[in-house]
């Protein structure tokens, strides 16, 4: 029976495990440290045998396995129903999910469900008074905010680049299969479809590399210069507000207090201005460079490297120099 | 139709946020306020919606100090039929307190649809619309990118999710979050803010709504983020390839 303190919510998609419940797997066994007692793991949905199966290896005391015919596309309506009640049966005191666009759609309902206090986007967990405070930005990262959550059960969700990707600790927890508790007369809503966006490239927040582009390439067409450059390094590619705004990319290339928060090795932003709002979302990247023109930008503030050049001159040279050296 | 649309007082998004050298919280001095950017695209959205159904309501509502009538009077101004104040103290609400409190305004309004935006720009919470929802009972879409209605009954919606755009279809009563790319909010025009003056703004309290505002989730102190150092200016791509693989260790 899982009955361990702390319950993790794991996500996943068409069966397959979102790698950012993996973040919170680690946000876990940090809150376990400070709190004492390990934690469980919860994933709903249908057909889940194997997403359990590779959940069961991270040291949770049991996987709860959670299936439903109204679980097979994603409703918010649904799921909250299903996890807040595999989290009342447990008795958890701490419910944790990563900070996607799916946890963040869900959780709160499901903290809603529980009568729970819940922190978003938590960057850190710190103990205080005996039990835990919670760290997380505001105002677009230009403040830290720490709260502590006065509820008898305690849900928040982390932000995935401040935790780790938990290790497999090795070992087997034990699975345990239920059909999930959904009041399927309850629903009034259906998931109709996901239209995704096609890339061979990675996931804008697992790259080891992201190379951004902002309202400096002037037009749509420009920026195959910042995906030439991103696939010399098997990267991601990123954007400003101002060209996701404009129509020339993808809205889930946005990175920013918006948009997705990104911690690459490498982050290149080309032709970006470097408002607060954008660096909300990389200013956690170990290495960060900035081509602009403007030599007074503030990227140039978060830079580690600063190339002020036009970036029509410099970033066909970077890439075809790049290149050269790779061989 | 009936929609209610949220009209939060925020500070500006393009002022200098630092905190107080004591800590205790924001230096507000030279810190101007506006209505959140997520809530004038809500806005902005009910009134295309009305005008797609061809009759209706929308009420705009804020929860905060007396000041927040400002942003009432905005929404109306955009043309927002009334607007509701509901008065509390913003530094004791929290977005559990805040959602309560709207869902006991939607008990006595019954509206169809309540927009709200994804997130306040300043707590940066992205809780109240989805928090709102579980207290109604009432379906949901986050992170709206396009909203299409079927009839009065329903609306199928677009959202902004990772990997793409997920669409849903809703039953009203629904409550539906905006994202950035949902629309372009219009300005209020100057026969707008003449009009906004007379239309009704009722001022009520938790209290009056039978909400009591205990927190559940309180401050205990606000530090500055981490600093980055600015780090070098490089002269030429040879330059800046040199650090990346000698420096850096990058590349
Ligand atoms: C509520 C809210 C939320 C927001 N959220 C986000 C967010 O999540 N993410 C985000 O990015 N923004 C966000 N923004 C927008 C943000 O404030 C900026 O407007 C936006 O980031 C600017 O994009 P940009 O840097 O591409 O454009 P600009 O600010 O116009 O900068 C373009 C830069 O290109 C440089 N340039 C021009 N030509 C060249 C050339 N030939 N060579 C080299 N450099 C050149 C210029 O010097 C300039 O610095 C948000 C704003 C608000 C109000
Ligand atoms: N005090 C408030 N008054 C009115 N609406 C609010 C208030 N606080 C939050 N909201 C609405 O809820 C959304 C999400 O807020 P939050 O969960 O605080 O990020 C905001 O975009 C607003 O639309």
């Amino acid at each position: 029976m899982a009955s361990s303190k702390i319950l993790v919510l794991a996500e996943q998609q068409a069966g397959k495990l979102t790698r950012a419940s993996l973040n919170a797997v680690s946000a876990a066994r940090q809150l376990a440290q400070i709190v004492g007692g390990g934690f469980d793991i919860a994933v709903a949905g249908q057909g889940l045998d194997a997403v359990a199966a590779a959940l069961s290896t991270y040291g949770a005391g049991a996987v709860v396995q959670l299936e439903h015919e109204t679980l097979a596309g994603y409703t918010a309506q649904a799921y909250a129903q299903a996890f807040a009640a595999a989290a009342k049966a447990s008795g958890a005191q701490f419910i944790v999910a990563a900070a996607t666009s799916i946890g963040k759609d869900m959780t709160p309902r499901v903290a809603a469900r529980l009568g729970a206090g819940m922190a978003s986007d938590v960057t850190a967990l710190v103990a205080h008074g005996g039990g835990v405070a919670y760290k997380r930005p505001m105002w677009a990262g230009n403040v830290l905010g720490a709260v502590k959550i006065n509820t008898a059960v305690q849900v928040f969700t982390v932000r995935p680049t401040e935790f780790p990707v938990a290790e497999a600790s090795g070992g087997a927890s034990a699975v345990e299969k239920s059909a999930a508790a959904v009041d399927a007369g309850s629903l009034r809503m259906k998931y109709i479809g996901l239209e995704k966006v096609e890339s061979s490239r990675p996931e804008l927040t697992d790259a080891s590399v992201v190379v951004a582009g902002g309202r400096g390439l002037k037009e749509a067409a420009n920026f195959k210069l910042v995906e030439g450059l991103a696939d010399l390094f098997g990267g991601a590619v990123g954007a400003s507000r101002a060209v996701v705004d404009a129509g020339w990319v993808p809205n889930d290339w946005q990175v920013g207090q918006t948009g997705k928060v990104v911690a690459p090795k490498l982050y290149i932003a080309v032709g970006i201005s470097g408002a607060i709002q954008h660096l909300a979302g990389m200013k956690g990247s170990k290495t960060i460079v900035a081509i602009n023109k403007d030599g007074e930008a503030p990227i140039f503030q978060v830079a580690d490297y600063g190339l002020v050049a036009d970036l029509f001159a410099v970033v066909p040279e970077l890439t075809q120099k790049l290149a050269a050296r790779k061989g | 139709m009936k929609i209610l649309v949220t009209a939060k007082r925020v500070t500006d998004p393009d002022s200098k946020i630092q905190l107080k050298p004591d800590r205790s919280g924001i230096n507000l001095d030279n810190v101007d306020f506006k209505m959140n950017p997520f809530c004038e695209i809500a806005v902005e959205e009910a009134l295309r919606l009305i005008d797609a159904a061809g009759d209706g309501e929308t009420i705009a509502v804020a929860v905060g100090d007396s000041d927040a009538t400002k942003e009432i009077r905005t929404a109306m101004a955009m043309g927002c039929d009334r607007g509701i104040l509901v008065e509390a103290d913003e530094t004791q609400l929290d977005s559990d307190a805040v959602a309560r409190v709207l869902a006991a305004i939607c008990a006595k309004e019954k509206p169809d649809l309540v927009l709200l935006g994804k997130q306040a720009i300043d707590g940066d919470s992205n809780q109240v619309g989805q928090l709102l929802a579980e207290y109604l009972g009432w379906p949901q879409a986050t992170f709206a990118y396009k909203i299409s209605l079927n009839g009065t009954s329903g609306a199928t919606v677009q959202r902004e999710v990772d990997g793409g755009v997920e669409t849903v279809s809703l039953t009203f009563p629904a409550v539906i979050t905006t994202d950035l790319r949902l629309n372009e909010p219009r300005y209020a025009s100057l026969p707008g803010i003449m009009k906004a003056k007379k239309k009704p703004l009722e001022e009520t309290t938790a209290a009056d709504l039978g909400v009591d505002l205990a927190l559940k989730v309180e401050s205990v102190g606000f530090e500055p983020p981490p600093a980055r150092q600015a780090g070098v200016k490089v002269k030429t791509v040879d330059e800046l390839i040199e650090k990346l693989a000698g420096e850096a260790k990058v590349i």
